[in-house]
């Protein structure tokens, strides 16, 4: 083999190989997790945050606005408390409400918000003053039998 | 008289528990082709590598050009070995280069030429051996003969000073043997170099060198020039240059009595 | 206190002192590998030559082996995902397991066996043929010169292999689920697309294969060069280099993708 033709092949797998890895990170993926530097940081506190998980998303009206970074507990009020990265291009009134919500039935949880009226935003560092926990699954179908139950034995008192 | 080109003063060498140098001394002046010669296993070719630093002495001193070779840090021993030629038993070409990038291969690594003059001196040394019309071809395509004269015009390419030759003389035919017998005389001569013919090829060698060593054991039992040795009475010498299997040099290796390892017992009248 | 630490090692039997003596030696050629290493760079044709051996001669196997693992991939997948209507998560499926593990993992195994097998058996019959104490003696280091350049040439062309690996298995996934099973293609890429992180699932599945073209490529020259210059001594080594290579490759992705978990 020709000094040449190696390398004309070596410099072909070189671009074949570059490629692909361009095809997986373009066509495959998506950079779903937002840079730092064009962020800021919102909190929540949910007193129940269900199946939420860190680097889940923030949607407004479906569209992705941000992530999740960090979920803890608050032991003064046991509450937990949710900081999100928040993308600089999206500001939210200050009387918006974070709300957790599941995309489908048994899908994935995120947390959506929706916008107030006021004219002033939410800050770097501030907190929803309005938020609605997960709904729980478990939550709901004892609560349904419950009421059930209920009205099962006011009828039979009739 | 100048320095030795080489000297070797007591030097001591081994693996393990078991010496295979025991307190050797040799040496070798300029422009001298000296043989080396013992039986199988005697440690010569442990020799050669002790003067080339791929092994170092465990005691005493391997002096190269007056330099001590086992003190030598990695440059500094690079920096000896390419005053080094070494022609290896079986040739040691590349196999993936072609007659030409073989001999190119030490001028191409170790000196800063131009292609052009490269191209000139590999023709050089392959017309020195004989060789230049096998320039194209592949190490595979050569018989044993040729191979190891491609290898001799790439252990010269560099000029050395010290060639060092390990068993040149094996599996060769007679022919392809005389030549390289006289090449290993007249590029010594043209080079000015010293030569060490580790062999043990006695009719070949005799012949062709200046001085003679005797090996066995790890150690030198006699020396001397080559008319010295053919006039020599001592019985190890006379056992190798008239080639008698029993002798000094024993034909068994040692080992527990014979009767012993069968499992017979010696009965006694 | 020295005579009984050694005494002690001793004890425990030849097998594990010589895999001591073996793993000692290997650290110590890995360093000397580095030291070396700047003359595959500044004599970059020399590392051209050795991935073309390693990389380009593996492009065929990778990429048939490729093609039909993602197909399989499919076709397995859908049948789960049909039972749960979610056939058209399909392409997620496959895409996520060839990215995050088939293509890094299987791509180093069939680089094990077609180049660090290669790469073992010539630098061992180099070194049975005194090539490289010949080389020595005209004073290039064979580790600068024979080595360190197939070392790099095989770190180089494995994280580019795998990566065609996981297209080639996409596009056989693509094949199966979109042309033959009727799947919609707007709905396998845009899936696909939503769920693959390109930090989490791309770049860790990239910074995977590095790991494993050193560790195969270290692997190889290493075996090749403390291989016993006879013909068992090379056909062993050879062996080892595929053998090691599998199991080392296996647990490195165990600890690979434990650090790189990120499920709470």
């Amino acid at each position: 083999m020709k000094r040449g033709m190696i390398d004309f092949w070596v410099g072909l797998f070189v671009a074949a190989g570059i490629a692909a890895i361009l095809f997986l990170a373009l066509r495959v993926s998506s950079a779903s997790s937002l840079p730092a530097r064009s962020t800021y940081t919102l909190t929540a506190n949910f007193e129940n945050i269900g199946g939420l998980k860190v680097r889940a998303p923030v949607k407004s009206a479906g569209v992705v606005v941000g992530r999740v970074t960090s979920i803890d507990l608050d032991t003064q009020r046991y509450v937990a408390r949710v900081t999100m990265a928040m993308d600089k291009h999206y500001e939210f009134s200050r009387d918006s409400s974070a709300e957790i919500l599941t995309s489908g039935i048994l899908g994935e949880q995120y947390i959506g918000i929706t916008p107030g009226a006021d004219n002033k935003m939410l800050a770097q560092g501030s907190t929803f003053k309005l938020t609605s926990s997960a709904i729980v699954l478990e939550q709901l179908i004892s609560r349904f039998l419950f009421s059930k139950a209920e009205d099962g034995s006011s009828n039979t008192e009739k | 008289m100048s320095t030795p080109l080489v000297q070797l003063d007591q030097v001591r060498f081994g693996y393990g528990d078991h010496d295979i140098l025991s307190d050797l001394s040799l040496t070798v002046q300029r422009g001298q082709v000296v043989a080396i010669m013992g039986g199988s296993g005697s440690g010569k070719t442990t020799l050669l590598r002790l003067i080339g630093g791929q092994l170092r002495a465990r005691a005493g001193r391997v002096l190269v050009d007056g330099a001590d070779v086992g003190g030598m840090n990695e440059t500094a021993l690079y920096d000896m070995r390419r005053k080094l030629g070494m022609l290896f038993q079986f040739g040691a070409l590349f196999t993936d280069l072609s007659v030409f990038d073989n001999v190119a291969f030490p001028l191409r690594e170790r000196a800063k030429l131009p292609e052009s003059i490269i191209r000139d001196l590999v023709l050089m040394k392959l017309h020195a051996v004989g060789l230049r019309g096998a320039a194209n071809l592949m190490p595979f395509e050569l018989s044993g003969g040729m191979a190891r004269r491609v290898a001799l015009a790439r252990a010269i390419a560099l000029d050395p000073m010290l060639m060092l030759y390990d068993e040149p003389f094996t599996g060769l035919d007679p022919i392809s043997l005389a030549t390289i017998g006289q090449l290993i005389r007249e590029l010594n001569d043209a080079l000015g170099a010293a030569s060490i013919v580790v062999t043990h090829d006695v009719a070949e060698s005799l012949s062709l060198v200046d001085y003679v060593y005797f090996m066995a054991d790890g150690k030198v039992i006699a020396q001397g020039t080559p008319d010295e040795v053919r006039a020599s009475d001592h019985p190890f010498v006379k056992q190798f240059i008239n080639g008698e299997p029993d002798g000094p040099l024993p034909f068994h290796k040692p080992a527990a009595p014979y009767a012993q390892e069968l499992g017979l017992e010696i009965v006694r009248a | 206190m020295r005579e009984r630490f050694i005494a002690f090692f001793s004890g425990l039997g030849h097998p594990f002192t010589g895999a001591l003596i073996k793993l000692g030696f290997a650290t110590r050629f890995f360093l000397a590998l580095l030291r070396h290493s700047p003359m595959a760079f500044i004599r970059f044709r020399l590392t051209i030559r050795e991935i073309w051996f390693a990389g380009v001669l593996s492009v065929l196997i990778i990429a048939v082996s490729g093609l039909f693992i993602g197909m399989v991939l499919a076709l397995q997948g859908y049948d789960t995902l049909v039972r749960f209507g979610a056939s058209s998560s399909l392409g997620i499926l496959v895409a996520l397991s060839l990215v995050r593990e088939l293509g890094p993992v299987v791509g180093a195994l069939l680089f094990a066996s077609r180049a660090g097998s290669a790469i073992t058996a010539e630098i061992g019959l180099m070194k049975a043929a005194e090539q490289l104490s010949a080389m020595e003696m005209m004073a290039v280091n064979p580790m600068a010169r024979v080595i360190a350049p197939r070392f790099w040439g095989g770190v180089i062309s494995m994280p580019l292999l795998a990566a065609m690996f996981s297209v080639m298995g996409i596009f056989g996934g693509y094949l199966v689920g979109v042309q033959l099973l009727g799947l919609d293609p707007g709905n396998f890429w845009s899936q696909m697309q939503g769920t693959v992180d390109l930090r989490f699932d791309v770049m860790n599945g990239v910074i995977k294969s590095v790991f494993f073209g050193i560790a195969v490529s270290l692997i190889a020259v290493f075996e090749g060069f403390d291989a016993p210059p006879t013909p068992e001594g090379v056909s062993g080594a050879t062996t080892r280099t595929v053998v090691t290579s599998a199991l080392v490759i296996l647990g490195l992705d165990v600890i690979l993708t434990a650090f790189m978990f990120r499920g709470i």
